[in-house]
């Protein structure tokens, strides 16, 4: 079990595991929990240039579309493709195997939240 | 990540709560707002929902639904006036899918209308039609010797859809809680039968909006958590779990049937929903006869199987093989039971017949897709 208090999170519901200049990123419980079982998973390419706020991705449940923001500028290090072939796993493992992407970072790193404070923005 | 979908919250109205919300709450539900409603979406999964209807079944609150009684010695007369169909020729004990029409001929709601006995008639509309539905059935009472009551606020609605359905009403009369007036094996689809549960009175409606066999129990409020506790448990050992409104969402559309503010609207004309059927022209006047067939040119209902796994999705534009727009999709989604996209939508008539091949616009990347026969998923 990753530890959690560990991840960094947007306010989009994504969290960051950031280790030396690479970023893994995947969606929080809360966020697979409000969407509902996940049937369809799109991710940018490898090697794609992504800039912080733009729409890389979308998750997609039975009843709704969430769109994948990237939330660090940098380039697609790679993308797990046992969650494109099993969607599922952002259900069942948002923080685990239902990873999404790695990113290698070229900029700063904008301000995230603490577990802490991404707690405090979903208890509302 | 953000979701795009969810339709921002009515603010300022006080929601409205089920009968059996605790019950919900108590099992872990996650709740949507459904016509003002605060009503369980899912339970844990909806997919895992939507297959335990397929292959055992599910428990569906559905207490928001609209009750409206018609009673009286011109019930029949009138609902034969007010609504597209004939319901004053249906037999005590049958029921009747019929549309409520604006007298130009436009969809206010779809209805299901049991005959009690020989002048009572219970009408049963969607929760976000109740006001419509009620007050157009009053205003078009005028002159008849009838009342219409909207008795929505003291009527719980559950649902038990599936194969397994049967087979748990007959453990709760088994245990003497559940008592029909008549044997429940006599019950054929789209029947309804009075009987009592726990002494209290209960409609047992073999209806439902699954595609799968099931039932309707209509009840007082203060008795419908006991009646869901009852099947829920005697459910639990036969595969049947509670399931929320997102799965009911997906079974319905894999059984083709409309939805209200999808496929039905005001604007929609019935026979352009393919519910011409519904529609008894032969009766020389009713509210809408005049205007209610559309024109030749009007866009209609259709089935579209797509490739891959991406859903069409309500708004999503149908495109023809050039490019160019030809309809609108109503209602879609990955069907759980067939593992393809699957969708509703109207197109121009020219593009309806099954076989014509389509796109849909996914948001930028054209989606192909046919036109096939509903439903996409009939119970074998």
């Amino acid at each position: 079990m990753t530890d959690l208090t560990t991840l960094k999170y947007t306010a989009e519901h994504e969290w960051l595991l950031i280790e030396g200049d690479t970023a893994t990123v995947g969606i929080t419980d809360y966020a697979a929990d409000k969407l509902g079982d996940v049937v369809y998973v799109d991710l940018p390419a490898v090697g794609s240039e992504i800039e912080a706020g733009k729409v890389v991705g979308e998750i997609e449940s039975t009843k709704s579309v969430g769109e994948l923001f990237a939330p660090v500028l940098g380039t697609v290090l790679e993308i797990n493709d046992a969650v494109v072939d099993s969607p599922d796993l952002v259900n069942s493992s948002p923080f685990g195997n239902g990873w999404l992407v790695k990113i290698t970072m070229s900029g700063d790193l904008p301000a995230l939240l603490s577990r802490d404070e991404y707690v405090a923005l979903t208890a509302e | 990540m953000t979701d795009a979908t969810v339709p921002p919250a009515s603010d300022g109205v006080e929601p409205r709560y089920s009968p059996l919300h605790d019950v919900h709450v108590a099992a872990g539900a996650s709740f949507t707002d459904f016509a003002g409603w605060q009503m369980p979406v899912r339970y844990s999964s909806d997919l895992a929902e939507h297959h335990a209807v397929r292959q055992a079944a599910g428990l569906f609150d559905l207490s928001h639904m609209a009750e409206i009684a018609v009673s009286g010695p011109d019930a029949g007369a009138f609902l034969d006036a007010a609504l597209a169909g004939t319901l004053s020729t249906i037999a005590v004990g049958r029921a009747k899918y019929s549309l409520l029409l604006t007298a130009g001929g436009g969809i206010v709601d779809d209805l299901v209308v049991y005959r009690l006995d020989e002048h009572d008639f219970l009408v049963v509309a969607n929760a976000g039609n109740r006001s419509a539905a009620f007050d157009l059935l009053a205003h078009r009472a005028d002159g008849f010797d009838v009342t219409v009551d909207d008795e929505s606020d003291d009527t719980a609605l559950i649902a038990i859809q599936g194969p397994e359905a049967e087979g748990v009403l007959d453990e709760l009369i088994t245990a003497d809680r559940l008592a029909p007036d008549s044997p429940l094996s006599e019950l054929r689809y789209y029947r309804v039968l009075q009987g009592t549960f726990d002494d209290a009175p209960v409609l047992i409606a073999r209806t439902g909006y699954t595609g799968e066999d099931g039932f309707e129990l209509y009840l007082a409020p203060d008795v419908a958590p006991a009646l869901w506790q009852a099947l829920a448990e005697a459910g639990a050992p036969r595969g049947v779990v509670p399931a929320g409104l997102a799965s009911r969402d997906t079974l319905r559309l894999e059984a083709g049937m409309p939805l209200y503010g999808h496929e039905l609207g005001l604007h929609t004309k019935p026979a352009q929903a393919g519910l011409g059927r519904v529609v008894d022209m032969k009766k020389s006047s009713f509210a809408g006869r005049d205007h209610v067939e559309p024109e030749a040119s009007a866009r209609v209902l259709v089935g579209l199987a797509l490739e891959g796994k991406r859903a069409a999705r309500a708004d999503y534009a149908v495109v023809d093989p050039s490019g160019t727009p030809v309809g609108v999709v109503t209602s879609g989604a990955l069907s759980p039971t067939l593992g393809h996209p699957v969708a509703m939508a109207y197109v121009d008539p020219d593009s309806a017949a099954v076989g014509t091949t389509l796109g849909v616009d996914v948001r930028g990347t054209t989606i192909p897709a046919t036109v096939v026969a509903l439903p996409f998923y009939k119970r074998s």
